[in-house]
This record gives structure tokens, C-alpha cells and sequence, in this order.
């Protein structure tokens, strides 16, 4: 448990931790270290482990094997320690639906034993932050999909935890919520909250994340800044799609030409992709070919690699699960 | 699980206001939503009306009006069925994720359990008291003390609050709404009727009979009935009283059990 980068001892450490199901090894052996007032990402396919890693930093499951500290506190023997400075969004969103927004805060905070006071007013900053005063009395069931996210991250913040975990925050939301709730991260980090926060989209982790750990298996298999990742799976990629299939052989000649390695062809959706590095250079070179080459372009484009291409590279696998998608698919 | 000084020192601190923030919570909750609050009022009255007009007219109860023998054991019937709600409402909290945002708090474990069923023996007071009205409307009359007057619905709320340990244990196990309000009405619906609730046990067959006389439920109808029409009722209190002890000490243990390793 060494000093980290900025000379204090992590807030979060994790020692080979294992934990199982049966057969299933959700978490086997995971090591890792988030230094205080940063963002790790936590990035991995379905059933790669994460929220089973979150469970155990919470305190709500006991690791098989291994040990975690949170500010020192062993999650273990030591929860009633860490259950103040911590605080937990869950993959669903823990609320109760009968309770008015307002009156679910209240109830949180109250079971942090802050008094009546102080309950309401943290209540009332709350929901103000978080835009949702004018739902504020209303019962929780008749919320929508993004205000009962918003109202769980409030709810997971009554105490001003020192550690937020944040598990798939964003899963289920549209682009514009999903922007907002990053902007909530940001500010909170801008203030000295140490987050840990779960996704299966790179670009998600790569806009908020100082680190990012990638996990499958319930293995690390990978561990650095966005750029390192990206790099590693072959940086950008530039795509292009015609509406004419007979043209897909012209139009992977010349990807291979203008590309770092071999195309991948995607039959099903007419599209050709390959890695490339100086993206926009190379974008202009092959409009240009194509163009001599008379081939009806239906759309092309320069775009960071997804969790799948970065798994392919990574592990030689494709991700598990649903596919990773793009960012916007995602529901 | 690692059960330390410091936990037990948190839950001694806290138990008592974190049990009233979740006996407020699940308050508000019956409050709010009709359908629970249908289901334990209107069917307990409706249970009474049928039995005294439909039944009791075909039921022999001898010298007693048949509503003065009847009272008591739907009394007691409805809190028992009342009392499947208290596993039911935990294993909502487990699917929907609840109780993982208390696990993560700074309170007392007791709380969760503890505030349900102080909410579900709040309801179960309402509802008995409510039916005791319903009852003197259509002829019920006390024929005891009024210390037994006062003691008989208080024994009903004992019983059901005993009876809400069990659905405890059953809602923290199954984990599933559905499964646990199954689970049990399965053994609830045999319990409550071979029993003295609704006809005298000497009707029944001699095989049922001995399982009938033998019941919790008989015992504690039984008490009801000698406090509320004045005739004896320190034997079937006594082994009321001790069936509840018994079951409290099998099922605390395994409702705070089955919490615990929730995960
Ligand atoms: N309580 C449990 N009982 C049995 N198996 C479990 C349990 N919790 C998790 N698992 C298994 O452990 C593995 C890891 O699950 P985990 O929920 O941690 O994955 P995840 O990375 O959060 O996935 P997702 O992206 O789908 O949320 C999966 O194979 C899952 O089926
Ligand atoms: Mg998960």
C-alpha cells in the first residue's frame, strides 16, 4: 500500500480478490488501487464481474478470498467504518416507489443520522442539484427512467461519501440525459470525490475516467489512461458503408491500402473497417480513391474503437454477451 | 459475515430510530397504496359479513350466538393472513433493490425486518379494531370482564405479530413477491381452517380433530373466545402464550438469519 502519484496512500485498494458462484468465477483475483480524487473506469462486458467487485467494495458481499480497504477500513471486518464514507448507485436503481422523491432523501438521510434538520435542507439541495424540485412530492413510481437514475445518484450522495461507486450510471439513459449525468460526475470530481464507476462503453470511460481497468472473466486483462487502450487496439477506426454490396471487395482493396492492418467486413450492414493512425489524412485519401473508383459511398467515417473492438485486440475474443454497440444504441 | 463490537455498538445506538424511519416508510407506503390497503381492510370485513350471514345460520355453536363465536377466530384468521404481507413487502425490498441501499448505510441491520413488522402489527391494530366495529354493528356483544375485553384483540395483534416472523423468515429466503405470498398461504389456508376459527372442533373427523385441538391457532381462538364471552380461558392462553414463545424463538433467529445472508 504505497504512497501513490500525488504522495497520499489510495483511498481504494483491492488484493487479489476472488469471489465465486458455483461454478462461476465472477471475480478471480482482482488487484487494483484508485488514488484518492480520481476516476477509475471499470470496463467490461456483460457478466465480466463488475458489479460483483462494487457489491464487495460496498460491504453488501463478503469476497471469498483476498482483501479491499476503503480509506484504510477493511470492507470486511470493518464495514461499519466504510459504510459512512461510501456511497452506492447501484445497476438499479435503489428507491422506493411509493415515497415521493423528497421524502426518499429524507429517509436516507435520516438513516445516516443526521438529524431532522439538517435531513430536510440536504434534501431540498438535493433534488434542486439534480432538477427535480417540481417532481420533488411526487410518488417515485410515476418518475421516469432518467429521474429515477438522478434521484438514486442524489440518494447515493446525502452524505457527501468520500467514495462514489456508480454502476453503470448511464445504462438506459438517452444521449442527453446521459451527457448530463457526466457533467454531475465531472462536478463532483471537481470537489474531490473519489469515484469508481462501471461501463461497457469506452467512450463513457474514456470521458470521465483518469484509468481505466478492463476486466472479462473476472480478470484484469487490461489497465491504463483511454489513450493507452486506444493505442493498443489499433487507435481509430475508419468505416465506410455502401448501399451497393456488390462494391464492398473495391471498397476493402482499398482499406487494406490506406489502413494499419487487415479490414474487417461486416456483410450484414455493407460496412468495411480498418484501423488507422493520422484518421483524417487517411479519411481524404480514401474519399478520393473511392471516388476515382466510382463507388457510391452510403457513409464513412473516423471513430474511436468500441469495447468490442478493444476486446478483440485485447483477448483475441469478442466481448460476451450482448454486443458492446455504439453508444447510442444502448437501452 | 464478521460480526464485530462495532456492529453490535451501532445497532444498540441506533436500532430504535432507524426501526421508526422504516415503520414510517412502510406507513406510508400501505398509505398510498390502495390495493394493500383494500387487501387488509375491506377482505377482513367481508370475511366477517359472509361468515355470520351465509354460515352462520348452518353452523351449530350451542348456546352462543354464532357471531359472539365467530368474532374472535376471524380476528384472529384475518391477522394471520395479514401477517404473509410482512414477507411479501421484504422480498419486494430485495428485487427492487432496496435493501441493498440500506446494507450500504450506516444503520442498524435490525431496522429493515424490525420496522417492517412494527408497521405490519400497526396495520393488523387498525384492522382489528376496525372489525370490532363491524362486529358490533351486526350483533357482536362482550360477555366477559372488560379486562377480557380489553386483552382479546391485543392477543390477536400478539398472534399476528408472531405469525409476521415466520412470513419474515419465508420473504427473506425465497427473495420473490410472488413466491413468498405462495409460500405462505400454502400452509396458512390448512392452519387457519383446521382450527377452531370458524365451526367448533368437535365436528370435525377424529384424525383432524387431534390435529385441530393441538393447533396454535385453536389455543390462542380459544383464549380469545373465554376472554370475550367470559369463560375459561387461563388453559388455552397459557398454551397460546407458549406457542408463540416457541415460535418467536425458532423464527427471530432464522428471519435475522436468512437477512444476514442476503446478498
Ligand atoms: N448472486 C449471484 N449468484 C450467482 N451468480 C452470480 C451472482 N451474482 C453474479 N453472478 C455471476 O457472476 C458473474 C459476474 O456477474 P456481475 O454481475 O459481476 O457481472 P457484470 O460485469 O456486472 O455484468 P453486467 O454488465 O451484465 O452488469 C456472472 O456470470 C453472473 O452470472
Ligand atoms: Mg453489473
Amino acid at each position: 500500500m504505497g504512497p501513490g502519484a500525488n504522495g497520499q496512500a489510495p483511498i481504494v485498494v483491492v488484493r487479489d480478490v476472488h469471489k465465486s458462484f458455483g461454478d462461476v468465477h465472477a471475480l478471480a483475483g482482482v488487484s487494483l488501487e484508485i488514488e484518492r480524487g480520481t476516476v477509475l473506469g471499470l470496463l467490461g462486458p456483460n457478466g465480466a464481474g463488475k458489479t460483483t467487485l462494487v457489491r464487495v467494495l460496498t460491504t453488501l458481499l463478503d469476497p471469498d478470498d483476498g482483501s479491499a480497504t476503503v480509506a484504510g477500513y477493511d470492507v470486511r471486518r470493518e464495514r461499519t467504518r466504510v459504510r459512512p464514507l461510501i456511497g452506492l448507485a447501484g445497476q438499479s436503481a435503489a428507491i422506493d416507489d411509493t415515497l415521493t422523491g423528497r421524502e426518499n432523501l429524507e429517509m436516507v438521510a435520516n438513516l445516516y443520522h443526521m438529524g431532522r434538520a439538517l435531513a430536510a435542507s440536504r434534501a431540498g439541495e438535493l433534488l434542486a442539484r439534480f432538477d427535480l424540485l417540481e417532481a420533488a412530492d411526487r410518488a417515485a413510481r410515476t418518475y421516469s427512467g432518467g429521474m429515477r437514475r438522478r434521484l438514486d445518484l442524489a440518494a447515493s450522495l446525502v452524505a457527501d461519501p468520500e467514495v462514489l461507486f456508480l454502476d453503470e450510471p448511464t445504462t438506459g439513459l438517452d444521449p442527453q440525459a446521459r451527457l448530463e449525468l457526466w457533467t454531475v460526475i465531472r462536478e463532483l470530481v471537481a470537489t474531490g470525490t473519489t469515484v469508481l464507476l462501471t461501463t461497457q462503453y469506452l467512450e463513457e470511460a474514456d470521458q470521465l475516467a483518469d484509468e481505466i481497468v478492463v476486466i472479462d472473466h473476472g480478470r484484469i486483462i487490461a489497465q491504463g489512461t483511454a489513450a493507452d487502450l486506444k493505442a493498443r487496439s489499433g487507435g481509430e477506426h475508419l468505416t465506410v458503408r455502401v448501399s451497393d454490396l456488390a462494391a464492398l471487395e473495391q471498397v476493402r482493396e482499398v482499406l487494406e491500402a490506406e489502413g494499419d492492418g487487415p479490414p474487417t467486413v461486416d456483410d450484414a450492414t455493407g460496412t468495411v473497417s480498418v484501423a488507422v493512425s493520422n484518421g483524417p489524412a487517411r479519411l481524404a485519401g480514401v474519399v478520393r480513391r473511392l471516388d476515382e473508383a466510382a463507388v457510391a459511398i452510403a457513409d464513412i467515417g473516423l471513430r474511436q474503437p468500441t469495447l468490442d473492438e478493444v476486446f478483440l485486440s485485447l483477448t483475441g475474443h469478442r466481448a460476451e454477451g450482448e454486443p458492446a454497440g455504439t453508444l447510442t444504441g444502448a437501452g | 459475515m464478521v460480526v464485530s463490537m462495532e456492529a453490535l455498538r451501532v445497532e444498540a445506538r441506533y436500532a430504535p430510530g432507524d426501526i421508526l424511519q422504516l415503520w414510517k416508510r412502510n406507513m406510508l407506503a400501505y398509505r398510498r397504496q390502495p390495493d394493500l390497503l383494500v387487501f387488509s381492510t375491506i377482505q377482513p370485513v367481508m370475511f366477517v359479513l359472509l361468515f355470520a350471514y351465509v354460515f352462520g345460520g348452518a353452523i351449530q355453536t350451542g348456546p352462543v350466538d354464532y357471531i359472539d363465536f365467530l368474532l374472535p377466530g376471524i380476528l384472529a384468521q384475518s391477522v394471520l393472513f395479514g401477517s404473509t404481507q410482512t414477507g411479501v413487502g421484504l422480498a419486494v425490498d430485495v428485487t427492487s433493490g432496496m435493501i441493498d441501499r440500506y446494507r450500504t448505510l450506516p444503520m442498524a441491520r435490525s431496522a429493515v425486518v424490525a420496522g417492517r413488522i412494527l408497521a405490519d402489527t400497526t396495520r393488523n391494530v387498525f384492522v382489528v379494531g376496525l372489525m370490532l366495529g363491524v362486529g358490533f354493528l351486526i350483533g357482536f356483544r362482550y360477555h366477559g370482564t372488560v379486562a377480557g375485553a380489553i386483552a382479546m384483540p391485543f392477543v390477536a395483534v400478539l398472534f399476528g405479530q408472531t405469525f409476521c416472523w415466520i412470513s419474515a423468515a419465508i420473504g427473506t429466503s425465497v427473495r420473490r413477491a410472488e413466491t413468498a405470498q405462495v409460500a405462505s398461504f400454502v400452509w396458512l389456508f390448512p392452519l387457519v381452517f383446521v382450527s377452531s376459527v370458524f365451526v367448533p372442533v368437535e365436528t370435525m373427523p377424529d384424525w383432524l380433530k387431534v390435529v385441530a385441538e393441538n393447533s396454535p391457532v385453536t389455543h390462542t381462538v380459544n383464549a380469545m373466545r373465554g376472554l370475550a364471552l367470559g369463560t375459561d380461558f387461563w388453559e388455552p392462553l397459557l398454551k397460546a402464550l407458549g406457542w408463540m414463545a416457541g415460535i418467536m424463538a425458532v423464527f427471530v433467529p432464522l428471519a435475522v438469519w436468512r437477512y444476514r445472508s442476503i446478498q
